[in-house]
């Protein structure tokens, strides 16, 4: 198996300028490697939304994207408050954005649902007052990973 | 139907425009920017009144054809340089988002 090309990126908290410029990057890579459009925009969409979680609640984070044979991986990892109730979390319009992150179009509680959707797979790992820890894959085809 | 033959038909005024011969596959309406991201599909023309920095990472994102501000909105010129640079056409109408859309069903049908 060839080795699998990683991108690594820093998430600056509560940065709403510049928010998003991880998952553009990648975007833009993956796009130079010539895979499939359909595949480079669910993991685009999956990691933007994880960003903004991080950039939102948990004073930034890590970004990794390996990019390996069958299936592209997201880690996104923050020292964050971490996530009392993760089956709350997931549940599509639960939210605990403050209102001045509502007023700036996010906060609709379909962070975790979206990346959920865009992924094949998806753990999240989590520990109120250490951080959380998510790993997402998108597969190239159905039943590689 | 591409995103500067729309423009031609609609009236509506351009902000920036450096694809514009993306192809418009369809619309979608919202504000919120995770609607967007996980209901827009590939091509959509995305109506909006959010005017903010993000719009464009949302709209790079979900490559949407163009990002169609109503109601009058604008966007302001240091968001515009940043769509420009990511390849995303901005366009504006002083229509509400109820007459853009019905105006675009008109043209795109």
């Amino acid at each position: 198996m060839s080795e699998n090309l990683t991108f690594r990126f820093n998430v600056e908290g509560d940065d709403f300028t510049s928010a998003g410029q991880a998952s553009v990057q990648v975007k833009k890579n993956l796009r130079q490697l010539g895979l499939d459009s359909e595949i480079i925009r669910r993991v685009s969409i999956a990691m933007y939304e994880g960003e903004i979680n991080m950039v939102i609640h948990a004073g930034g984070g890590t970004a990794e994207v390996n990019v390996c044979e069958d299936y592209i991986e997201i880690i996104l990892e923050d020292h964050g408050p971490g996530i009392k109730d993760i089956e709350q979390a997931m549940q599509a319009g639960y939210s605990t954005a403050p209102d001045s992150i509502r007023s700036l179009g996010f906060g609709a509680g379909m962070g975790l649902p979206n990346m959920k959707k865009n992924s094949d797979t998806m753990t999240v790992e989590s520990t109120v007052g250490v951080g959380t820890r998510i790993v997402m894959r998108i597969m190239y085809k159905e039943g590689c990973v | 139907m591409t995103v500067s033959e729309l423009v031609s038909a609609s009236g509506f005024d351009v902000q920036c425009a450096p694809c514009p011969e993306k192809e418009i596959s369809g619309v979608y309406i919202g504000d919120l920017l995770s609607w967007v991201m996980g209901k827009a599909s590939q091509g959509d023309l995305w109506l909006t009144i959010m005017s903010n920095v993000n719009v464009v990472a949302v709209a790079s994102l979900a490559d949407v054809s163009a990002i169609v501000l109503t109601e009058g909105v604008v966007l302001g010129s240091d968001v515009i340089s940043v769509a420009n640079s990511k390849g995303i056409n901005v366009i504006t109408t002083n229509l509400s988002t109820y007459e853009a859309a019905l105006k675009i069903s008109g043209i795109i049908q």
